[in-house]
């Protein structure tokens, strides 16, 4: 086998996807956990480029295209809502965001 | 080892260890500077899998505007950067094995389509999976894209409905970061 077949860039991208959940689940600050899922969702993005190559069918890379635009406006309303909280709570760590806790 | 080997092991270690970075790092800064090395380091994978148009869109989206709007963030809320608590909540083990067993399913998900590929592509396109004979696909990607994003039968509708979302996001995020009366005076 001396081509670069699809299961190394899928088993990177299983990798990559694991990495990032570790963030979401382990990491304390909002902002942090922002970036992971960042990362989780650059990871199904690659998983999806790569079978777009692989089936010779551009269907996964105009998918790429709509989750590159949904994460764009989702980065954006995301932070304006840490940046309202940091400004009410004087802190982003998810531990202090237990108000809906009974 | 092919040449195309060794660049693909160099961006995923290079893209990996960026990750863990993000996930370890305690500055808040620095791990954003690593985010964005990761975000180089897939773009780099778009290249290799010939998707040059998705290469520049996430340079552009991911590296230009998303990374920098997350230092924007970062330093709007600079206490947290010098801060001398751990950087982890203390569910570490929890958070292992969640991680772990995820990674196993996918993992195991990710091997049951190498039986159902293979079939799916003899049906479709005659290849070699990964082999330069799908160039002339690659090569008028661009165009295929946008003439998929604009025609009735492909995509036009969720490319609007995106159009909408985005004026929606830019509105409320707007609104929701918009300073209340009161601290404005203070």
């Amino acid at each position: 086998m001396s081509e670069v077949t699809i299961e190394w860039y899928i088993a990177l991208s299983v990798v990559l996807f694991t990495i990032g959940s570790l963030g979401v689940l382990l990491r304390r600050n909002a902002i942090i956990i922002f970036m992971s899922v960042e990362m989780m969702l650059n990871s199904a993005n690659l998983a999806f480029v790569s079978f777009a190559r692989y089936l010779g069918n551009l269907d996964g890379q105009v998918l790429v295209f709509f989750v590159i635009t949904v994460a764009a406006a989702e980065v954006a309303v995301g932070l304006a809502l840490i940046v309202a909280i940091f400004r009410t709570k004087k802190s982003i760590s998810i531990d202090d965001l237990n108000l809906l806790k009974g | 080892m092919t040449t195309d080997q060794v660049i693909f092991i160099i961006l995923s270690v290079f893209t990996l260890g960026t990750a863990l970075l993000v996930v370890t790092l305690r500055n808040l800064f620095h791990a954003a500077l690593a985010l964005m090395a990761t975000f180089l380091g897939v773009a780099g994978l778009y290249v290799m899998l010939d998707a040059g148009f998705l290469a520049a869109a996430q340079l552009l989206v991911y590296i230009g505007a998303i990374s920098i709007l997350l230092i924007f963030a970062i330093m709007m809320t600079r206490r947290l950067m010098n801060t001398t608590e751990s950087a982890f909540n203390s569910q570490g083990g929890a958070s292992l094995v969640t991680a772990v067993i995820g990674f196993l399913v996918i993992a195991w998900a990710v091997s049951q389509f190498s039986r159902v590929l293979p079939q799916v592509v003899q049906k479709q396109v005659d290849m070699k999976p990964m082999s330069p004979d799908v160039i002339p696909y690659i090569q008028s990607s661009v165009a295929a894209m946008g003439q998929a994003f604009v025609d009735p039968n492909g995509f036009v509708l969720p490319f609007e409905i995106a159009s909408v979302l985005l004026l929606a996001g830019l509105i409320g995020a707007i609104i929701v970061a918009w300073p209340k009366a009161e601290d404005e005076e203070s």
